[in-house]
Formats: structure tokens, C-alpha cells, sequence
């Protein structure tokens, strides 16, 4: 599914990502956590196609398809889906007219048909209920005056009409109380296919507890310097990152 | 930032030169001689049959129009215009008294229509042909009015609607009891040349209690060389009556800068409304700032009795100059008036434009609602006033400027003024700049959209306030005109 292969990246002049190297197959839920600064949010920014991220060595690709050849609307259509750890707002669009030009949009890019309102309303109510939403609130401007808990359950209820195939969730679980972060935690697990893989990136083991990784990669200063099954998860949550990153060093 | 860059490249490729209605219609016009004298007014004065008191008020104009000097205080730069170098009339030339019904009309002017999308059949509209709005056009083609539809039908509630050369001839009591009591001969400069040598433009009346029966709505195209279009609206709606009317333009693309200086007055009587809504899409000139149309347009509303009520809404794209402030005269008690506007400026584009409410009734109330947006290379001032006079007691205003800025070499500028002459009156003003942030871009791109729609779905969520305030029809017209003026391509 996803491959990525000794990846450089640079802001400007600062050298961020240095050599990552990581595979994540079809099906698969990767954990990626780090430090603060090293390179996590560079990581799914890169993925997804933000400008100002400069790739200066290494591949990614996404079913064989070089993803960096691709403008980031490009990627979306192919299956890329970024949660924002902070959503944007974007007054006087609702965030239905959003959802149903997103998708559209993708559906054109790839030669489908557009889906007609019917089936859209259908979809998009069913996909609020299962995310304890209520429907008004798509009406307003897209996140504008949600809570933090709202916007995120939104980017949840975008993915879920939007159908990806690599999921890539930035620090989901930051500003949510407890009672929404299992209900984001369902909507994501609800998600899961073998056509399907996932890359949570979090500080805390805390989401881990209800997204359970395949596994869990450790990212610090650029590189995966650590790679293993859900309890190295534990591992850090209890020891922090100052051996792991001692040893690599 | 890459994003922006994206996008500030693709607003500067945009080619102003892919706007739509730039193709000029051959067909052999009549002109006056070109230059302005006091022949020049009685030759147009003259080709409208006009009575002796318009030929007096047009000379008394361009007496006083000589004694003044053009307006420099508003944020535009643009060579002097050289008046003697113009034509002020221009007409498809005509057999006799002129068509008596659609089917005399010049073919190739009613081609001209049917390219821009105009209906000027009834039976078409009747018939419901593909979406056409059930609307009464009237047509108007450099200086004189070609079409108007729907007038037998209008007529039947005592609705008249007629080019305002016709009106002059048919109701010159209605003509004469409100012509100038808005805008007054000398009010300003260019209004001052308008009275001296309008040519053609709308007449409405609507009678006490009558609800206009569909929307009205006049299409002005500016066709010939070197020649201004000097239009004239009045529209007056008696007590009780209501009605709302649409005013669109177009022009050729042309190498030379064309002049385009209307009057619009409104009177609204007691306990009647009018909304009156703007299109305006006058050729904005190249991507270098050659050619387009200077737009200078006074128009203004006069609330004179009790409980009127005005709306101006309006959409700016087009133009290479606009200086325009529909306004209000809230004279009579507990009436009020409404501006909504989206101005949008790209290339070399200039805009100076804004509103004025002046409260002289007791419990009068205004609300602005402003949304400008610059790209490329242009200039987009807001410039409004809100005045309350010592008589009105219990005057509210509220006023909102937001303006977006794309890219990094245009400007946004908001001049309000407000003078309060009473302690009675409550303003209230919020004004907000933004730039398109390269972060809510790559966000709509990051879920599929392109970096076009992108944009065009952030600039229609900015305006949305004021797209809900026009007819349904021009609504989704707008809406597209919205995207294309600032892209080129999306729609």
C-alpha cells in the first residue's frame, strides 16, 4: 500500500525529515509517535502534497503510484486523506456544499459519475448519526464556531463520506474529552479494511488504547529509529523517548 | 506559502482578455457629431422628439456642467479625459419612427442579444424556453432603447415600463414631477454631463398598492467606437407598491478606454419598496490596464415618506474605473435603506465604490453590508457614508466591511464616514481584512479540489451574505461571474 523510501524533506533551508524509511501494507494501522519537533506533522504534510515541503531525495509511493508527482488534489483523488490536527474554518460555505464539492470534485478526477443529491443526503445523514452529529450543524460554515471535539469529529464524518485508502490521522486525539475521542476512535475503527491502511501519528499511547496499531513506529529527529508491535507503545508511554533517542544517537 | 503562490499565479495568467462579451456587433450606427457643445445637446435632444422644457433643462445642465471641475478625491488614477474626443450618441441607424415590434428589429442586433443571453421574446419566455426567467427586459444599445418586453402585460396593473425617451413623450407630468428631485442637475460633475446628454434608459412607475407583478430589468451593451453611454433610470414607486428591478452591462473588448457616467433615481413613497439590483460586467480593460470601460455612476434613493424601504445590491466585476455610491435619503420616518455590495478587482482594475446613508426621519434605519475582494495588480476602496441629521431621532446603522485580498500586489482600502448630529443615533461599524490564506487553500485541495475551485469556493463563501440578497434567478449568475472574473476559467 503505502511505501516510503529513504525520504528527505526541507523547509526552506532546514533539513526535517532525514532518510525515513517505512511500509505500511494494505489493511494495516501504523502508529507513528516522536518527540516534540521531530518531523511528525512534516511527515503527513509531505504525504498529503502541502506546498513549501521541499522532497530533496527519496520516494513515496501509494499501490506502485509515485505519490509526489501528483498535486495534492491529485492525491486526494487517489485515495490520500489528511486529518488536520487543526481544521480549518471556511465561513459562508456549509459544510454540506463542502462535503458534496469534495467529492464530486474527486469523483470527476477520476472519471466517475457525480453523485446526486439523494444519494449524497442519504450517505451524509447516515454517516452523522453514526458519529453522534447533529445534521443542523452541516449547514453552518464549515468549523466555523465548532468546538475542537466538533472539528474533529467533522474531518472523521469528511473521511467517511470521502471513502480513502491511506488514512493519515495528525495528533486526532489532541482536544478531545474523553467521551469524543471514542466516538472519533469508532468512527476511524469503523474504517478499517483490507483495502485500507491507516497512519495514526500521536504523542500519547492514550489513542492507541482505542485505535490498536499493527505497529508502532518510533520518529525522532527525521528518521524511524524504533519500530515495533503495540506494546512498544506501552513501552514509551512508561520510559518516554530520552533512551530510545540516546541510543540512536 | 507555495499554495499562494499557486494561486497569485494563476489569478496573474488570467487572461482578462477571455472575457465573455467582448465581441462587437458590425451593424451601421448613427452618430452625432463627435466633441460636446450645446449643438450636441440639442441634436440629441432633438433625435428624442423631446419638449421644449428637456431641451432647457439639458441646456441649463451643460451651462453649468462648463463651470465645473472633474472629481479627484476618490482613490483612482487615470489619464484626463478629453471630452471633445467623444461621441454622445450613437444608434442603429432606422427606417422612420423605428421598430414597432421585435420582428422590425435590426436581426443582427437581436443576434447580439441572444449571444449575450438576453430574452427579448416574450413568447419565448412564455414558453418557457430553456430556463429563460420570466422577466420584462428593456434593451438598451449605446444610446437608444431597442426592445422592451412584456409592456402590454405590465400595463394591465397600471405598471408602466418604457425607455425613458418614450416616457418623455407618454407621461412627460411623471417625467417632469421627478426627474432631478434625486440626483439633482449639479449634484456632481459627471451627474451634471449626464443630464445634459443622457440618451436613453429606463422609466418605471409602479401605482399606489401594486405589487410589480414580475421582475423588471434593463440590459445596457455599450457597442460603438469612442462613444460614451450616458443612461438615465427613474423609477418611481408610489404608495404601497413594490417592486424589484435588475440592471446588467456588457461591452466590447477595446483598445480604447470608453465612458460610461449614468444617473439612477429611485423615489420610493410611502410604505413602498424597491430592490434594486446590479450585475455590472462593463469590459475591465486588458491584463496591462488598456482599454476597459470608466464607469461613473451616481445613483441614489430617495425614502420620502414614511416606512420606504430601498435595497441596492450590487456585484462589481467588470470596468477598468468604477466610482460609484448608491445611496439613500431616508427622509421619511421609520424608512430604510440597505446596501450590498461585491466588488471584485483584478488586472489593472480600479474600484472606488461605497454607499451613503443620510438619516433625516426619525427612526430611520440603514445596514452596509460590503465585501470587496482584489487580486492581480488592482485597487478596491470602500468609501461610505453615514450621516445622522439632528431631526433623526432614534437613527440606526449597521455597517460591515470585510475585504480579501489574493496575492500580494493589489490593494484594499475602506474610507468610512460618519457624522452624527443627534445623540440619539446608534452606528455601529466592523470592518475586517483578510488575505486568502494559503491554509484554508490547501485544506479544500487536500480533500480534491483544485487549486481553481478552490479558490472560487472561498471567494463564494466570502460573498455568500450578499449573493442571497439578489433575485434567484441572477443569483447562481452572479455566483459563476464571481468565479470567472477572478479566474478565467473556472465557472
Amino acid at each position: 500500500m503505502l511505501n516510503i523510501q529513504n525520504l528527505h524533506v526541507a523547509i526552506g533551508e532546514k533539513e526535517i525529515l532525514k532518510g525515513l524509511t517505512l511500509d505500511v501494507p494494505a489493511g494495516e494501522v501504523h502508529a507513528i509517535m516522536g518527540p516534540n519537533g521531530a518531523g511528525k506533522s512534516t511527515l503527513s504534510y509531505t504525504l498529503a502534497g502541502r506546498g513549501g515541503y521541499e522532497v530533496t531525495a527519496g520516494t513515496a509511493t501509494l499501490n506502485g503510484e509515485d505519490l509526489f508527482d501528483l498535486s495534492a488534489d491529485q492525491r486526494a483523488a487517489k485515495g490520500v486523506f489528511l486529518s488536520f490536527q487543526y481544521p480549518l474554518e471556511i465561513p459562508g460555505v456549509p459544510a454540506i456544499t463542502f462535503l458534496r464539492t469534495a467529492l464530486n470534485a474527486q469523483r470527476k478526477a477520476r472519471g466517475e459519475a457525480e453523485m446526486g443529491a439523494p444519494e449524497f443526503l442519504k450517505k451524509v445523514r447516515a454517516a452523522a448519526t453514526n458519529l453522534k452529529m447533529d445534521f443542523d450543524m452541516l449547514k453552518r460554515g464549515l468549523n466555523v464556531g465548532f468546538s475542537g471535539g466538533e472539528k474533529k469529529r467533522m474531518e472523521i464524518l469528511q473521511m467517511a463520506m470521502l471513502e480513502p485508502h491511506l488514512l493519515i490521522l495528525d495528533e486526532t486525539d489532541s482536544g478531545l474529552d474523553i467521551d469524543a475521542l471514542r466516538i472519533v476512535a469508532e468512527g476511524v475503527n469503523a474504517m478499517r479494511a483490507p483495502n485500507r491502511s491507516m497512519l495514526v501519528i500521536t504523542h500519547y499511547q492514550r489513542l492507541l488504547d482505542y485505535i490498536k496499531p499493527d505497529r508502532v513506529h518510533v520518529l525522532a529527529g527525521g528518521r524511524i529509529i524504533a519500530s515495533g508491535g503495540p506494546d512498544l507503545a506501552h513501552q514509551l508511554e512508561r520510559e518516554g523517548y530520552d533512551r530510545l533517542v540516546a541510543e540512536a544517537a | 506559502m507555495a499554495a499562494v503562490k499557486e494561486t497569485v499565479r494563476t489569478v496573474e495568467a488570467l487572461d482578462v482578455d477571455k472575457y465573455a462579451h467582448g465581441f462587437v456587433t458590425s451593424i451601421e450606427q448613427e452618430f452625432a457629431p463627435k466633441g460636446l457643445d450645446a449643438d450636441t445637446v440639442r441634436f440629441i435632444s432633438a433625435k428624442k422628439n423631446e419638449p421644449q422644457w428637456m431641451l432647457d433643462w439639458r441646456l441649463e445642465a451643460f451651462e453649468r456642467w462648463l463651470a465645473m471641475d472633474e472629481p479627484d478625491w476618490a482613490k483612482l488614477s487615470y489619464p484626463r479625459i478629453n471630452y471633445q474626443d467623444l461621441y454622445y450618441y450613437a444608434a442603429p441607424k432606422q427606417e422612420g419612427d423605428g421598430p414597432k415590434s421585435l420582428d422590425e428589429v435590426d436581426p443582427d442586433l437581436l443576434a447580439t442579444y441572444a449571444k449575450l443571453g438576453i430574452p427579448l421574446r416574450e413568447q419565448e419566455v412564455l414558453a418557457g424556453v430553456v430556463g429563460a426567467p420570466r422577466i420584462a427586459v428593456d434593451a438598451v444599445f449605446d444610446s437608444v432603447s431597442v426592445a422592451t418586453t412584456f409592456k402590454a402585460e405590465l400595463s394591465k396593473v397600471g405598471v408602466i415600463f418604457m425607455p425613458i425617451s418614450e416616457a418623455l413623450r407618454e407621461h412627460p407630468e411623471l417625467v417632469r414631477k421627478y426627474l432631478g428631485t434625486v440626483v439633482p442637475v449639479s449634484d456632481n460633475y459627471f451627474a451634471c454631463l449626464n443630464s445634459a446628454v443622457f440618451s436613453d434608459g429606463s422609466f418605471v412607475y409602479i401605482p399606489p398598492g401594486v405589487r410589480c407583478p414580475m421582475e423588471l430589468s434593463t440590459y445596457f451593451r455599450i457597442n460603438a467606437q469612442n462613444t460614451g453611454q450616458f443612461e438615465r433610470t427613474l423609477i418611481i414607486a408610489d404608495k404601497g407598491s413594490y417592486c424589484s428591478y435588475l440592471e446588467g452591462c456588457t461591452a466590447p473588448m477595446r483598445d480604447e478606454n470608453q465612458l460610461h457616467a449614468a444617473v439612477v433615481e429611485l423615489v420610493a413613497l410611502e410604505d413602498a419598496e424597491i430592490k434594486y439590483s446590479t450585475v455590472q460586467n462593463w469590459y475591465p480593460g486588458d491584463k496591462d490596464g488598456k482599454g476597459g470601460i470608466y464607469n461613473f455612476v451616481t445613483k441614489r434613493a430617495d425614502c420620502r415618506e414614511a416606512r420606504a424601504k430601498v435595497s441596492w445590491t450590487q456585484v462589481e466585476t467588470g470596468s477598468a474605473i468604477t466610482w460609484k455610491y448608491p445611496s439613500c435619503i431616508l427622509r421619511g420616518d421609520d424608512s430604510s435603506g440597505e446596501f450590498y455590495s461585491i466588488a471584485i478587482t483584478n488586472g489593472r482594475q480600479q474600484a472606488d465604490t461605497g454607499t451613503k446613508m443620510i438619516h433625516l426621519g426619525k427612526n430611520t434605519r440603514s445596514r452596509i453590508i460590503s465585501k470587496g475582494i482584489s487580486a492581480g495588480r488592482s485597487s478596491n476602496t470602500y468609501r461610505g457614508l453615514v450621516s445622522s441629521h439632528r431631526n433623526a431621532i432614534g437613527a440606526r446603522n449597521f455597517t460591515q466591511c470585510d475585504s480579501l485580498l489574493i496575492g500580494k500586489e493589489c490593494g484594499a482600502h475602506t474610507v468610512p464616514y460618519v457624522e452624527a448630529r443627534n445623540a440619539h443615533s446608534v452606528f455601529e461599524h466592523e470592518a475586517t481584512t483578510t488575505r486568502l490564506s494559503d491554509d484554508q487553500l490547501f485544506y479544500c485541495q487536500s480533500r480534491g479540489l483544485s487549486a481553481e475551485e478552490a479558490v472560487a469556493l472561498l471567494v463564494n463563501g466570502f460573498v455568500r451574505e450578499v449573493l442571497q440578497e439578489l433575485p434567484m434567478e441572477f443569483a447562481v449568475e452572479a455566483q459563476k461571474l464571481v468565479a470567472v472574473s477572478l479566474e478565467g476559467s473556472v465557472g
